[in-house]
């Protein structure tokens, strides 16, 4: 089939300010959107830039703006968007070029909670015991590729850019609800502050975007529980 | 700009987060040419392998022994001996750093079945996998990155690395460009990690993130350094089909079969014992067996993998994303349907030779470059020898990585700073303003798949002389060809065209060393099966390929090293039956 990409480019060495640029290109109806995008690249227009790297879904390096919703090029398919695409850089994030995003801002933020595992206790000889139903209980965050879907489709994050942002609490509580992790008192504590949780005005646009299906303003929500009533580890 | 470290590493998936993992009092660099969680470690799906006996009776000697007769016996075995010993605390490791295991009843690390993996000398199969769901390498990954923040890892993202800089036979740090700003920039160190993974993308179905181009092979290549056993290239047995995408051999290690178009469970005819868990080169000739028979779906050259009767429960919960991959770019539903697959190209058993402790070695005699180092799929220790088992690769990058990290710790604590050669840009500079400057008017999206297409055709499951020599002809015009490709993009921000010229230039270099080993080797062994020469020769061929890229283009020097072997009888070269 035929389509019309309609694409935002911004070339900063070129123009001051972004302008819209049209591809008609032939693609497969089960071709990922990244594969168009590669037809752009490789056979009209060699300046065209995005990143890509595993072209399926767990690598999060091709999160953009397609058709007003956050999504991975390489997930999305040609007959899923029908004969025109309009493919923008995420908002919430500094443009570099065309669909290239600053994603610095991000994991400074994802590193600002604190996403690994703290222990005090001394380490066993074998591994530590968890229960399959301790393990269960932070399934979901473990499931992030950290592409900043949810964080760039949050209308909080494009008002307040210093709110640390849905992915960050989804990777916190990864942490928090392992029952191996004793550093969650320190987590809820940056997340109870200003720019922590409770800026999340429970939009959903986050659990929409994700594309790992990971429930994130459920998350997110569990979280707050956690800081008003101290409780990590129920329902 | 220049920088100075104690070492610096090339790449930040497994291999080198682990290795950086062990070095916390050293000035350490990790370049990464994409953010670190976007490191090809992170789409392995199925396990790590370790004989942890949770499940059932284990022990590491029959791991070692899996490993060296899945290679095919080309397998280094001291090294493989290290592999399957060190496996147990490399994985408790994980654990401890965080990794969120899948767990049995009591709490322990759950572990799976998976191909070639067996209990008592190949008795039957054994459950040695650990694995968290289907998402192992990427909860490997996210782990190793996680505890890289927590030791406050320096890393310098989205930088490609041009150069290898050596001086007076020693590896004295490398040139890189930064992407985002097009600036080259000069990292001088005491040590060198390559750990930067694989070239599947010289193939065009392929399980392969387009960030796989072989690019530490190649800059070593291009320094003299040789490449090792690199006709040894596996192709996985289960890609999606066209499309690539792996489906874990987890799905055969929970129960799953490979089903032929006249409906039939072929692969209990040709290996009685371990049937769909033989190892992968087995698979994945078996398939194009039944292929050339006819006996594909339709008639054509793809097959089924069958999961329908391991029922909803195990399939949504053991294996979530291999189903989300069916459904989303096959429109097929796994639970109810057979999913459509195909051998696809996915390993380099091959690489960079090094020791045990992950030393480059640069000869037959194993002599060493002091200061470089390689670890995970861009090196060849050996222990996949002509064929990796499954797990196995995670595995590598684990406890090879943490052996890289260790050794490069002494050796930094020993040795200063060697002096760094006379202008060390040069090499970098020239290449890429070569790429600028250029008008000869050539694609190098063109060149690469008319390459991709013939590795496809031609340096597949099944190799011959005449195909082979068609390879090489159609390689040495893209080489050619190669040297006019012209940029559109003629600027310095995130020039990703320019990034992928540079990144096809890579590929060339690690196809020409496959073809040139592949052609010499008359033999068949694992992955490396010559139609021309169906037996394996153990009299003439039990050594390793080292090729040794010429001073002239086409002109590859090939040398060879013997196999490491070790002096018991169970791990006695002998035919390889499953």
């Amino acid at each position: 089939m035929n389509i019309l990409m309609r694409i935002k480019r911004y070339n900063p060495e070129k123009e001051s300010k972004p302008y819209w640029d049209e591809f008609r290109v032939e693609a497969d109806p089960i071709d990922r959107l990244l594969d168009a995008l590669n037809t752009v690249k490789w056979t009209m227009d060699g300046t065209l830039t995005y990143r890509r790297s595993c072209a399926h879904g767990v690598c999060g390096s091709d999160a953009m703006r397609i058709n007003g919703l956050n999504r991975l090029a390489c997930k999305v398919l040609v007959r899923d968007v029908g004969n025109k695409v309009t493919i923008e850089p995420m908002l919430g994030f500094p443009v570099i070029k065309d669909l290239v995003v600053d994603m610095d801002p991000f994991f400074d933020k994802y590193k600002s909670v604190k996403p690994y595992l703290i222990t005090y206790d001394s380490e066993p000889g074998t591994e530590r015991l968890q229960s399959p139903a301790e393990r269960a209980r932070y399934d979901e965050g473990t499931k992030c590729i950290l592409c900043g879907a949810c964080t760039g489709s949050c209308p909080s994050v494009w008002g307040n850019p210093d709110w640390v942002g849905p992915a960050s609490i989804v990777n916190a509580h990864r942490f928090i609800f392992d029952s191996r992790d004793q550093g969650g008192a320190e987590r809820l504590g940056i997340l109870g502050q200003r720019n922590g949780v409770w800026r999340c005005r429970t939009i959903f646009n986050c659990a929409d975007a994700c594309p790992r299906g990971i429930p994130v303003t459920d998350l997110i929500e569990q979280v707050k529980r956690a800081i008003v009533y101290g409780d990590t580890m129920g329902e | 700009m220049y920088y100075k470290f104690d070492v610096v590493i090339v790449g930040a998936g497994g291999a080198g987060l682990m290795a950086a993992m062990q070095l916390p009092n050293a000035s350490v660099a990790v370049l990464s040419k994409v953010y670190p969680t976007r490191s090809h470690t992170g789409a392995a799906q199925g396990g790590v392998a370790a004989a942890l006996g949770n499940q059932e009776e284990d022990h590491w000697k029959w791991h070692m022994y899996d490993t060296v007769k899945g290679g095919d016996y080309l397998v280094d075995q001291p090294a493989a001996e290290i592999l399957a010993r060190e496996a147990i605390d490399a994985v408790y490791e994980l654990e401890h750093r965080g990794l969120p295991f899948n767990r049995t009843e009591d709490g322990r690390i759950d572990q799976r079945r998976f191909g070639g993996h067996t209990r008592n000398y190949g008795e039957a199969p054994v459950r040695r996998a650990c694995y968290a769901a289907d998402r192992t390498g990427h909860m490997i990954l996210q782990t190793m990155y996680q505890s890289a923040i927590k030791n406050q890892v320096r890393f310098f993202n989205e930088f490609l690395v041009l150069d290898l800089l050596l001086n007076d036979g020693q590896a004295c740090g490398v040139v890189a460009l930064e992407i985002r700003t097009g600036e080259i920039h000069t990292f001088h160190a005491k040590a060198v990690l390559f750990a930067t993974g694989g070239y599947g993308r010289a193939w065009g179905v392929t399980s392969n993130a387009f960030a796989c181009m072989g690019d530490g092979m190649a800059i070593a290549y291009r320094r003299g350094i040789p490449l090792q056993d690199m006709e040894m290239y596996q192709f996985h047995p289960t890609g999606i089909y066209k499309v690539g995408v792996l489906l874990s051999e987890a799905a055969r290690g929970e129960g799953g079969k490979l089903l032929n178009g006249k409906g039939e469970y072929f692969m209990e005819r040709y290996m009685p014992t371990l049937k769909d868990l033989a190892p992968r080169d087995i698979v994945s000739r078996c398939m194009i067996q039944e292929i050339k028979e006819g006996r594909g779906v339709e008639g054509k050259d793809y097959l089924y993998l069958d999961v329908r009767h391991l029922g909803e429960k195990v399939i949504t919960e053991k294996l979530p994303d291999i189903t989300d991959f069916a459904r989303n770019y096959l429109g097929v539903e796994p639970i109810t349907e057979p999913v459509p697959v195909q051998p696809t190209a996915h390993y380099a058993m091959g690489g960079i030779p090094t020791d045990v402790d992950a030393r480059v070695v640069i000869d037959p005699q194993w002599t060493p470059l002091p200061g470089f180092y390689a670890a995970g799929e861009v090196a060849c220790v050996s222990v996949h020898g002509a064929n990796r088992l499954g797990t196995n690769s995670l595995v590598d990058l684990i406890v090879f990585g943490r052996r890289a990290g260790k050794r490069m710790a002494k050796f930094i604590a020993e040795n200063s700073h060697a002096p760094l050669p006379p202008e060390p840009e040069d090499f970098a500079r020239k290449l890429v303003n070569t790429l600028y400057s250029s008008t000869g008017a050539e694609s190098a999206a063109r060149v690469r798949s008319t390459l991709q297409n013939e590795m496809d055709e031609r340096v597949f499951v099944e190799r011959d002389d005449s195909g082979l020599r068609h390879a090489l002809d159609t390689l040495d015009g893209l080489q050619e060809v190669f040297q006019r490709v012209q940029l559109q993009d003629k600027g310095k921000t995130f020039n990703t065209e320019m990034v992928e010229a540079i990144e096809l230039g890579f590929l060339l270099e690690c196809a020409e060393a496959t073809i040139h080993g592949a052609l010499a080797r008359t033999e068949s062994r694992g992955a490396h099966y010559r139609t021309d020469y169906e037996k394996r020769d153990d009299v003439n061929w039990l050594k390793h390929t080292l090729a040794y890229k010429g001073t002239k283009t086409h002109d590859v020097r090939l040398d060879y090293k013997d196999v490491q072997l070790i002096d018991d009888p169970i791990f006695k070269p002998k035919e390889r039956k499953y």
